[in-house]
C-alpha cells in the first residue's frame, strides 16, 4: 500500500526541501529485499512558483514538464516524471516555476496523487512555506506529516499551527480519522544547546506533544550537498546530518531506535586545520 | 582524507555557481512571459515537443539564429540521447 507523507512546516526556511530529498534518497536506497533498496520512492515538489526541489536532487536541467503540465494536461504523468541517475527506484516530479499558484487544483492535485499511489511505494510532498492554498494541497492527501521544526520559539508555534490544520483540514480529518504525525528537528546546534540558549527537545516535544522521529544537526555537509545537487544522504552518507535522516527513515517505517544526536566524525586533518569554509 | 587532498580540495562553490549560471540562463527567459528572447521561446517549445517521446537534458537542444544580409538561417541542434526508445508515438509521427 502506497503512503503519502507530507513534508511541512509553517515556518519557511527552516529545511523541508532539504528533508524531502534526504528521506526520499533515503527510502529508496534502503529497505527492500536484503536492504538492497526496491521499494519505489517519488519525490513531489508542492512550491509552485519557487520550485527547489530539482536543484537540491540535481535534476534541474532536465526538467521540461511539471505538475501543472500534467494537471491541466499538456503531459502525461510519465513525461514529468525525471528519474533519478544514481538511485534507480527514485523519481522527482517537479513543480512549475513560471505558472500561477492557482493552476494547482483540488481536483487536479487528486488525481496525480492517486495515479502516483499506483506508481510508488512512498509518495513524498515538499510543502511550501505557510498555511495557504499551497500548503493546504500539499497535504491533504496525506497519510502520514512529517513536521519540521527548528528550535527556536516561531518555529514552533507555526508548526503548533501546523498540526492544527492536519487534524481538520485533511482528507483524513475529513473522513474522521488521524494523519499520522512526526515531528523532525532540524538545525540543531549541540553547541548552542549546551550552553542552554536553544529550546531544548523536550521542550518542543511537550509542548507540540507529537513523537519524535528525529533530530537533525546543523552541517556545513547540508550546504556542500545542495551546491553539487545531491541529497546529503548520498552526497555524504557518513555525515552527522545523513544518519540522523537514516535513523529516521528507519523509524518512519515503525522501527523503535535510541534518540540520539550523531555528531561529525573528523578526521586527523581536519581537526588539526578546522573546517574549511564550504 | 590524506593532507594531498585536503590542499587541494576547492570546496563546492564552483559547482554551485556553474549550475546556477546554466539554470538561470533560461529559467529568466521563461519567467519573463511574452516579447521575450523569440529564440529561447523558440527552444523552449521544440524541447516540450521532444521532451513527450523520450527524456532529454535541456541543454541537448540548441537554436540558432543567424541574420545575413540577404539571407537568414535557422540552426536547430537536437542531440539524441544512445538509448533513446522511441515510443509509439513518435513512430506514428
Ligand atoms: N541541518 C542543516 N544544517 C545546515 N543547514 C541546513 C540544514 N537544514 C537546512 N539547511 C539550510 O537551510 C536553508 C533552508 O533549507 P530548505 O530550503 O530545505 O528549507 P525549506 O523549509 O524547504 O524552505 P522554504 O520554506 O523556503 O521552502 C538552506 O540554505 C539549507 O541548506
Ligand atoms: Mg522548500
Amino acid at each position: 500500500m502506497a503512503r503519502v507523507v507530507v513534508v511541512t512546516s509553517g515556518k519557511g526556511g527552516v529545511g523541508k526541501t532539504t528533508t524531502t530529498a534526504a528521506i526520499g534518497a533515503a527510502l529508496a536506497q534502503t529497505g527492500g529485499a536484503g536492504g538492497k533498496g526496491g521499494e519505489r520512492v517519488v519525490v513531489v515538489d508542492f512550491d509552485v512558483g519557487l520550485r527547489n526541489l530539482d536543484l537540491i536532487m540535481g535534476a534541474e536541467r532536465r526538467v521540461v514538464f511539471d505538475l501543472i503540465n500534467v494537471i491541466q494536461g499538456d503531459a502525461k504523468l510519465h513525461q514529468a516524471l525525471i528519474r533519478d541517475k544514481r538511485i534507480e527506484n527514485l523519481a522527482l516530479l517537479p513543480a512549475s516555476q513560471t505558472r500561477d499558484k492557482d493552476a494547482l487544483t483540488a481536483e487536479g492535485v487528486a488525481q496525480v496523487i492517486a495515479e502516483l499511489r499506483e506508481k510508488f511505494d512512498w509518495i513524498i510532498c515538499d510543502s511550501p512555506a505557510g498555511i495557504e492554498r499551497g500548503a493546504a494541497l500539499a497535504m491533504h492527501h496525506a497519510d502520514t506529516a512529517i513536521i519540521v521544526t527548528n528550535p527556536e520559539v516561531s518555529s514552533v508555534r507555526d508548526s503548533d499551527r501546523i498540526i492544527g490544520l492536519l487534524d481538520s483540514k485533511t482528507e483524513r480529518a475529513a473522513k474522521g480519522e488521524r494523519v499520522e504525525k512526526h515531528l523532525l528537528l532540524t538545525r540543531y546546534d549541540p553547541v548552542r544547546a549546551a550552553r542552554g540558549d536553544m529550546l531544548k527537545t523536550e521542550d518542543v516535544l511537550e509542548i507540540l506533544s507529537i513523537p519524535l522521529l528525529g533530530i537533525i544537526p546543523e552541517s556545513q555537509e547540508v550546504l556542500r550537498a545542495s551546491n553539487l545537487g545531491a541529497p546529503v544522504t548520498l552526497n555524504a552518507p557518513d555525515s552527522a546530518p545523513a544518519r540522523a535522516y537514516a535513523d529516521a527513515v528507519r523509524r518512519l517505517r515503525g522501527e523503535t531506535l535510541d534518540m540520539v544526536v550523531p555528531t561529525e566524525r573528523r578526521g586527523f586533518v581536519d581537526r588539526l586545520f578546522g573546517r574549511r569554509v564550504a | 582524507m590524506s593532507i594531498f587532498s585536503f590542499f587541494v580540495r576547492r570546496g563546492t562553490a564552483p559547482v554551485a555557481r556553474e549550475r546556477l549560471q546554466i539554470l538561470l540562463a533560461h529559467e529568466r527567459v521563461a519567467t519573463s512571459g511574452e516579447g521575450g528572447d523569440v529564440v529561447a521561446l523558440l527552444r523552449e517549445e521544440i524541447l516540450a515537443v521532444i521532451a513527450k517521446h523520450f527524456p532529454i537534458e535541456r541543454d541537448r537542444v540548441q537554436v540558432k539564429l543567424d541574420r545575413g544580409s540577404t539571407v537568414s538561417t535557422l540552426e536547430i541542434g537536437v542531440e539524441m540521447p544512445v538509448d533513446a526508445k522511441l515510443g509509439p508515438r513518435a513512430r506514428v509521427a
